[in-house]
């Protein structure tokens, strides 16, 4: 039964609600959709709201039209949907808001039963499918004169187009890119009134004039302004190599990010000490301590190692792995003066979570709420940066 | 059961368009429910419903929005100042609130004697709540002015397109009624379409070795901004003019700042041209 592409997105994580899926109903009802390949876009442009889902939306349409490739079966298919009274079901606005507040089993059952009422009711479904001449897609090939047509791939099947998975690099769960964290970073974003006042609070004029028996009194307030201020310090080389382009791509996103009141990065290996780099090559250094002097505690801390090391890199005067740093404070102590130096910070860790038992990143993260740099973690961890530590 | 008639959107002479997009936008006509466009910077949202508008010969109605552009301001505002104004030092009867309700873009579109296609660009710049606050009057297309006791009804729901190059800034609900469609960056030979396009009588070899400079540049991480579709004609309109020949393109990439707008981005570009790191 057709519905159960509904269930097949479902089973791929395509977040698909009924008022989509009733809305592709009227869409194939009305006969916008006169064949496979333009059910391919169509459903896809009504039950998917982000490119992100596309390749799930790709996989639940080869799962579910396998085998199905040659166009006059594709044509049988769509004709046997159409026959499925389903297709026919039009809602009243106070019924989609019912089913829309109703879980999906109930909503399935609901739905078997006036399939049962409606058995045998259809009336000619090919009606309105492949009328050739008098779709309102015309036929494909055919384009009226002065119109561009661009480089859509011809002579490929809706299945093949599947097939190929375009889309998985848009997938928010595997990968990452500069982008989505770009994304995820703006979020970051508050605004608040700053400034002088210079933008007329109406509102308060209004108030104000009448309080002052009709003579203007004009109120004044400061304009809104994106007021987070980010500090980002990363660890590279060694154990990070690994993860040198993700780390990169956050730092490009951070960067490229406009919506940032002031943006701050420097470099470690390992462990903070006594210095921080403005370079990946850690030749230009910067003291720990004057950072901590010039930045106000509101920029919000951004830190991103895999905190792994030896032991003793974080807990033992003269640890760090540089040897003529010569620590006299532990690295571990170093880093609780900066976490208690700043309001908001959190630690992304690139590493899989299941290394993170490693002794020095249990104790980091005893002290950083920690994060894995993945899509769904930074966003957790700039949600942790928003509120209050 | 009869086919609906609706406009038919296929596509006009200076936009290059695909068959996935013109189903979208049509079935976002058929089924009176927004489009929404995402997609990289200069993949052609805007120019989209520029497009639609000049493909079915409707007037187009756009609404630019900004960070700071409030919902309200696109259905209406009361000029309560000019009013407070008027009862001082004017002469006109400020009893006639009506006079003072000046419709936002929305409010126009509804109440235009055609059907208008109503461009929502750049929904993402604005606050979280602004697409929030829009649901309602996109849905029922249509919104109450308390202060004249007036109902403004869309006389012809708009055909509205909305842009974003974000993701996840938009609320579920939101999302729920929207057609959506993403946009994706054009391929070295839809980019040679769209050149073309723009530069009908353009050089084989420099088109091949423009595009070829260009989407190298577009795969370096470190950028800023990376180059799109409005820089690259930009650039080229640069070399035409420049007699540049086509094979300096890639040795020299001259006039490289239409390219890279970002002073950063340039001097990124000026620091390690000579190596080659991409
Ligand atoms: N499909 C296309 N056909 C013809 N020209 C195009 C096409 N796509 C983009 N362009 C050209 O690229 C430029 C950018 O297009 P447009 O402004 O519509 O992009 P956009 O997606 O709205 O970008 P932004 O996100 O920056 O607003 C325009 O000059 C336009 O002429
Ligand atoms: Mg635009």
């Amino acid at each position: 039964m057709f519905t159960d592409f509904f269930y097949i997105l479902r089973q791929n994580k395509v977040p698909v609600s009924l008022v989509e899926w009733m809305t592709l109903m009227e869409a194939l009802a009305k006969g916008h959709i006169k064949n496979l390949d333009e059910f391919y876009f169509l459903a896809r442009a009504i039950l998917v709201k982000s490119e992100a889902y596309y390749d799930q939306y790709d996989i639940a349409f080869q799962q579910y039209f396998q085998g199905v490739e040659a166009p006059e079966e594709i044509t049988e298919q769509v004709l046997d949907w159409l026959k499925d009274p389903l297709s026919r079901l039009f809602l009243s606005e106070e019924e989609q808001a019912k089913f829309e507040s109703m879980d999906f089993d109930e909503l399935i059952k609901e739905l078997e039963k006036r399939l049962e009422e409606q058995t045998g009711q259809h009336d000619g479904g090919g009606h309105w499918i492949g009328r050739g001449g008098t779709s309102p897609f015309g036929h494909s090939g055919y384009h009226p004169a002065g119109i561009r047509i661009g480089g859509q791939p011809g002579g490929r099947h809706a299945v093949q187009i599947a097939q190929e998975r375009r889309f998985k690099n848009y997938r928010s769960d595997l990968t990452l890119d500069v982008r989505q964290i770009g994304m995820a970073l703006k979020k970051l974003r508050q605004l608040r009134r700053t400034g002088l006042e210079d933008e007329l609070d109406l509102e308060g004029t209004i108030k104000a004039t009448a309080k002052n028996a009709g003579d203007l009194d004009f109120i004044w307030q400061r304009s809104r302004k994106n007021t987070v201020k980010l500090l980002l310090l990363m660890d590279v080389g060694g154990s990070m190599e690994p993860f040198a382009m993700l780390c990169s791509q956050l730092f490009s996103a951070a960067h490229s990010s406009t919506h940032f009141k002031d943006f701050q990065y420097y470099y470690f290996h390992n462990c903070i000490y006594d210095y921080l780099y403005k370079d990946v090559e850690r030749e230009d250094a910067i003291s720990t301590v004057h950072l901590l002097h010039t930045l106000e505690p509101d920029y919000k801390l951004l830190l991103v190692g895999d905190a792994r090391m030896g032991p003793w890199e974080l807990t033992e005067r003269y640890g760090a792995i540089n040897y003529y740093e010569r620590n006299e404070i532990p690295g571990i102590l170093w880093l609780k003066r900066i976490r208690d130096h700043f309001s908001h910070c959190v630690w992304l860790n690139p590493d899989d979570p299941r290394f993170w038992i490693h002794a020095t990143v249990q104790m980091i993260g005893k002290l950083f709420p920690m994060y894995s740099l993945t899509l769904g973690g930074l966003e957790e961890a700039v949600g942790k940066l928003v509120v209050a530590k | 059961m009869k086919k609906d008639n609706f406009a038919q959107f296929s596509g006009s002479e200076d936009y290059v368009t695909s068959e996935p997009i013109r189903n979208a936008v049509n079935v976002s006509i058929a089924l009176g429910r927004p489009l929404l466009i995402r997609g990289e910077a200069g993949t052609g949202k805007t120019l989209l419903a520029h497009s639609i508008a000049r493909g079915l010969e409707k007037k187009l109605t756009i609404w630019n929005v900004k960070s700071t552009t409030k919902a309200q301001e696109g259905l209406y505002v009361y000029d309560t100042v000019q009013r407070l104004n008027d009862s001082r030092f004017g002469d006109k009867d400020v009893g006639d609130i009506k006079q003072y309700i000046k419709l936002g873009k929305l409010g126009q579109a509804f109440i235009a004697p055609e059907q208008v296609v109503l461009l929502i660009d750049e929904v993402d710049k604005a606050d979280i709540e602004f697409p929030n606050d829009l649901l309602n009057e996109l849905d029922e297309m249509s919104f109450y002015i308390p202060e004249t006791n007036e109902t403004i009804s869309a006389i012809h729901r708009p055909i509205t397109v909305i842009t974003s190059n974000a993701e996840k800034e938009l609320p579920d609900a939101f999302l729920r009624r929207c057609i959506f469609h993403y946009i994706e960056f054009p391929t070295p030979e839809l980019m040679e379409e769209i050149v073309r396009v723009h530069f009908p009588d353009i050089k084989d070899n420099l088109i091949s070795e423009a595009l070829k400079t260009f989407y190298s540049l577009r795969k370096v991480d470190d950028f800023r901004k990376k180059p799109s579709t409005s820089e690259l004609l930009d650039w080229i309109r640069a070399l035409i003019a420049g007699g540049i020949p086509h094979e300096d393109i890639a040795k020299q990439v001259p006039f490289v700042g239409t390219l890279l707008k970002k002073e950063n981005d340039y001097d990124f570009f000026v620091r390690n041209f000579a190596t080659r790191r991409w």
